[in-house]
């Protein structure tokens, strides 16, 4: 059990620290970094999907007026480790996908940067590529772990035993769409490279943390990690995209290296975003249940192929929930991956179980239809006492409580449960229900430093805040932990000259920084009381916090939506969402609520809009722009509603918090495609749910 | 031949004040203010005319200024959402959007706060969008009037239902409900 922070700061709806900067624009993101007198810098992009490059002709390129230099894969400097292939920038003519970097102009202003790099002539020695997944490939390798590190196979019990025995089985495919996080700010970073300073290299890098953003930047030039220092003080949306450098940090680096003294700029337009910035895997996902007559679960199975790129493995941990969610004596979960000469895959919101809530609560909805249970009547029957996976306790486990107290503000109970029987005009009305889960994580590095300095407090940790509110909440858990009031602690963050930070991902930023200034802020109150004196301070690691090992850690949450189908046009809105979540203590109801409804929003858009479509004859995606790429406008979302349980959880961590930043986006679409089917009777296994899928079968 | 680039001497009153310089004729209204002015308050995402984020007030209606050239605003009054006056209708804005909390990452936010400036101003003028169903009507600000005509501005931490409530109360009227 860990010593629970007294909340006091902690639970009140303060408004973001940032706020005012945000509304008028002032806040400096990393491509608006004051800089003296700037280059510009235009990545030249592959334009084919395999090959080599056999020549570049850089003359025309050169010959114009303001061009510094022209990078290229004949003239870059050689890295120091090439074993990351993707930031090995420029360091081979061999190319593995369609847009991948293989020159970079650099110049006096933006428009000439452009300019030259459309006068950059590349010649190839192009090969056949290969960018399609399907289920059936003959090249499917199971990949050694998942992200980050979870078993690829698990398997228990006996899946066809049961399947073959049981009176009610259900064995469909489901598919989710390869998707772009599309942060609204481009990648961006401004690069300083000053020989024989102290901290040659500076990058201010749009990242979700400084701290690993130069660890990567510092192997890859073969620097001391104390000759890199990263600035990053605003995050223009990341959602996992920013969680790991992609090509163009070392790009911005090593273009300011050729210019020593010379500040560069480099953002990626939006249309390279879809090539260099990672993006979810589309997943296959086979699904198979089987269930006796009172709908419990005697098996629940999912088998998920998916694709990664030819020089940088990631395999998304899809299979996770099915795992853990529900009771059942036989389970299995695997990979497949197909390497195609594709962009490399990468983390976004909510990795592994935002597509695999997908298939698994679709999944269970047909079963309840099928056995005539109610969708969250069946969910009940097959809550497990213990983690299924690991025969661990829960920490705290209410996704009951979520489906119940969801339910009654829903209105669920009005439910007749017989798909395409509701009509508003020319409108069928439908609702569906998903469950929602993620895990509590807690990174295993990080610290921060408490200060007395003025008469006021000040927390320093390397953190990032993505929108996310770290610069308004982490001061909230170090007033509760020196027993201030919020308003004398000010926070440093977004540094590399403050303490280490773990990247703000896995929904485990808060909890590990918050875990690390609560030691340090204890601390300093034994140390010093109530009246330090002048320029005291002391140092805490996140692994000095206890830590819990007997217990399975799960945020939990059930999302419901309505949704309307017109009878004529197949059009589908979806002008209700409503979640209700078990994510521990809530630390700021204002900024904590905008993470939940902003994952719902985004599941929302995933549900109906969200499809990156790679055209497998030139290999690349098609619609990579915001016009063509649709993320859900203000329009498309009426009402989203998130609650929260009060919920205490003494194990995961001394606030008492799991996680908010992700759970928001899982089973979301699930849900919407319940609600769909409710409405009109045809069910849609494969993301988007768009009315083309719908039309011919509506009633 | 490759052509060469011509330039062009320009003035652009932004935020109260006065600047005279040569652009590019090439260089967007987008470029001159955050790569030649240093004004970075509008924000680039996509640089299509898609995203909304770059909007600013030109000459007092709402545009994209990544799709505007600056060579031709030669003279132009350009507010963005660090301008002045701070009492007026720009202001109010931004106080609504930090009261609900009608933002995150604040990227699109610039351009959600001038949007939401001329979306007042062409509702107080009587225009009507897609969604007004009565077209000769004074258009009253709904819920789905604000949403509808906010709709080019995209925000991908998904704070629409947060921002439509701070444009109704910038606009001093109350949402139809807390969350829509």
């Amino acid at each position: 059990m860990t010593e629970l922070l007294e909340p006091r700061a902690i639970g009140q709806a303060l408004a973001r620290r940032d706020g005012e900067r945000k509304v008028r624009g002032t806040a400096t993101y990393a491509y608006e970094t004051p800089a003296e007198h700037p280059a510009y810098a235009q990545i030249v992009q592959a334009t084919i999907a395999r090959g080599r490059v056999t020549g570049i002709d850089t003359a025309r390129a050169e010959a114009l007026d303001g061009v510094l230099t022209v990078l290229t894969v004949e003239n870059a400097e050689r890295l120091a480790s090439t074993d990351d292939r993707e930031l090995a920038v420029l360091q081979s003519a061999e190319v593995a996908f369609r847009g991948q970097p293989v020159g970079l102009v650099v110049a006096e202003d933006s428009e000439t940067a452009r300019h030259a790099a459309d006068l950059v002539r590349v010649s190839y020695e192009e090969q056949p590529h290969d960018t399609e997944l399907r289920a059936d490939r003959e090249d499917l390798y199971k990949p050694e772990k998942v992200n980050p590190a979870y078993d690829t196979d698990v398997i228990k019990g006996d899946v066809d035993a049961a399947m073959a025995a049981s009176p009610v089985t259900l064995d469909h495919t489901y598919s989710t769409a390869m998707y772009h996080n599309n942060p609204l700010e481009p990648h961006a970073t401004t690069a300083l490279w000053e020989p024989g300073a102290d901290v040659p290299l500076t990058l201010w890098d749009s990242t979700q943390g400084v701290h690993p953003d130069r660890s990567a930047v510092a192997g890859v030039f073969g620097l001391d990690e104390k000759q890199v220092r990263v600035v990053c003080p605003f995050v223009g949306g990341g959602f996992g995209s920013k969680g790991l450098p992609h090509a163009n940090v070392p790009l911005t680096a090593m273009a300011a290296r050729a210019l020593p003294g010379r500040p560069v700029k480099l953002a990626l337009t939006r249309q390279q975003m879809f090539s260099l910035a990672g993006y979810r895997t589309p997943t296959i996902q086979r699904m198979r249940l089987a269930a006796d007559r009172d709908g419990r679960l005697a098996a629940i199975a999912i088998d998920v192929v998916e694709q990664t790129s030819r020089i940088k493995e990631f395999a998304e941990q899809t299979g996770l929930p099915a795992r853990m969610m529900y009771a059942a004596p036989s389970r299995r979960s695997t990979h497949r991956l197909a390497a195609l000469d594709v962009p490399v895959p990468s983390w976004m919101r909510a990795p592994g179980e935002c597509p695999g809530m997908f298939g698994p609560e679709v999944a269970l909805d047909e079963l309840a239809g099928e056995l005539g249970i109610d969708p969250i009547e069946l969910r009940i029957r097959n809550e497990p006492a213990a983690d299924p996976e690991t025969g661990k306790p829960w920490s705290s486990r209410n996704l009951v409580e979520c489906l119940r107290e969801g339910a009654r503000r829903f209105g669920w109970h009005e439910r007749d449960p017989r798909p395409a029987t509701r009509r508003d005009g020319d409108w069928l009305v439908g609702t569906g229900v998903a469950a929602s889960v993620y895990p509590t994580m807690r990174q295993a590095k990080s610290t921060a430093v408490i200060r007395f300095s003025g008469g006021r407090y000040a927390a320093e940790i390397g953190a990032a805040d993505l929108g996310t509110g770290a610069w308004t909440v982490l001061p909230q858990i170090a007033a509760d932990a020196l027993g201030v009031p919020v308003g004398d602690v000010d926070v440093r963050i977004g540094d590399t000259r403050y303490p280490i930070a773990s990247v703000a991902g896995g929904s485990s930023g808060t909890n590990t920084w918050g875990s690390a200034i609560v030691v340090a802020a204890r601390e300093f109150r034994d140390k010093f009381g109530d009246r330090p004196a002048d320029g005291s301070e002391v140092s805490g690691d996140v692994d000095q916090a206890e830590q819990d090992d007997e217990h399975s850690s799960y945020a939990f949450g059930a999302q419901f939506a309505e949704a309307r189908v017109h009878a004529d046009t197949g059009e589908i809105r979806v002008p209700r969402l409503l979640g209700v979540f078990a994510v521990g203590r809530m630390i700021n109801p204002r900024t904590g609520r905008s993470q939940l409804i902003g994952g719902m929003t985004m599941g929302l858009s995933m549900a109906l809009h969200e499809t990156s479509v790679m055209d497998p004859r030139v290999g690349q995606v098609a619609n990579h722009d915001l016009a063509e790429y649709h993320i859900a406008a203000n329009a498309d979302v009426t009402s989203v509603e998130a609650h929260w349980l009060d919920e205490h959880d003494p194990y995961v961590n001394a606030m008492g918090s799991k996680g908010i930043g992700e759970i928001g986006i899982v089973g979301t679409a699930a849900a919407v495609a319940n609600a769909v089917h409710h409405a009109t009777g045809v069910r849609v296994r494969h993301l988007p749910v768009t009315l083309d899928k719908l039309l011919d079968a509506l009633p | 031949m490759d052509e060469r680039p011509v330039q062009a001497e320009i003035t652009l009153h932004v935020d109260g004040q006065a600047h005279e310089l040569a652009v590019d004729t090439r260089t967007t209204l987008l470029d001159a203010l955050r790569e030649r002015l240093g004004n970075t308050s509008p924000k680039k995402g996509c640089d299509h005319g898609q995203c909304g984020a770059c909007t600013v007030l030109l000459d007092g209606e709402r545009a994209l200024s990544c799709l505007a050239l600056a060579v031709a605003y030669d003279g132009a009054e350009i507010t963005t959402a660090d301008g002045l006056p701070a009492d007026g209708a720009l202001a109010q804005v931004r106080q609504a959007f930090v009261d609900e909390d009608a933002f995150q990452c604040g990227y699109c936010t610039p351009g959600q706060v001038c949007s939401a400036v001329g979306v007042l101003n062409e509702v107080r003028r009587g225009w009507p969008s897609h969604v007004t169903a009565d077209l000769l009507a004074d258009p009253e600000l709904s819920d789905a009037e604000v949403a509808e005509r906010m709709s080019g501005n995209l925000c991908r931490c998904g704070a629409y239902v947060n921002i439509v409530p701070a444009v109704r109360a910038a606009a001093g009227s109350a949402s139809t409900g807390g969350t829509r």
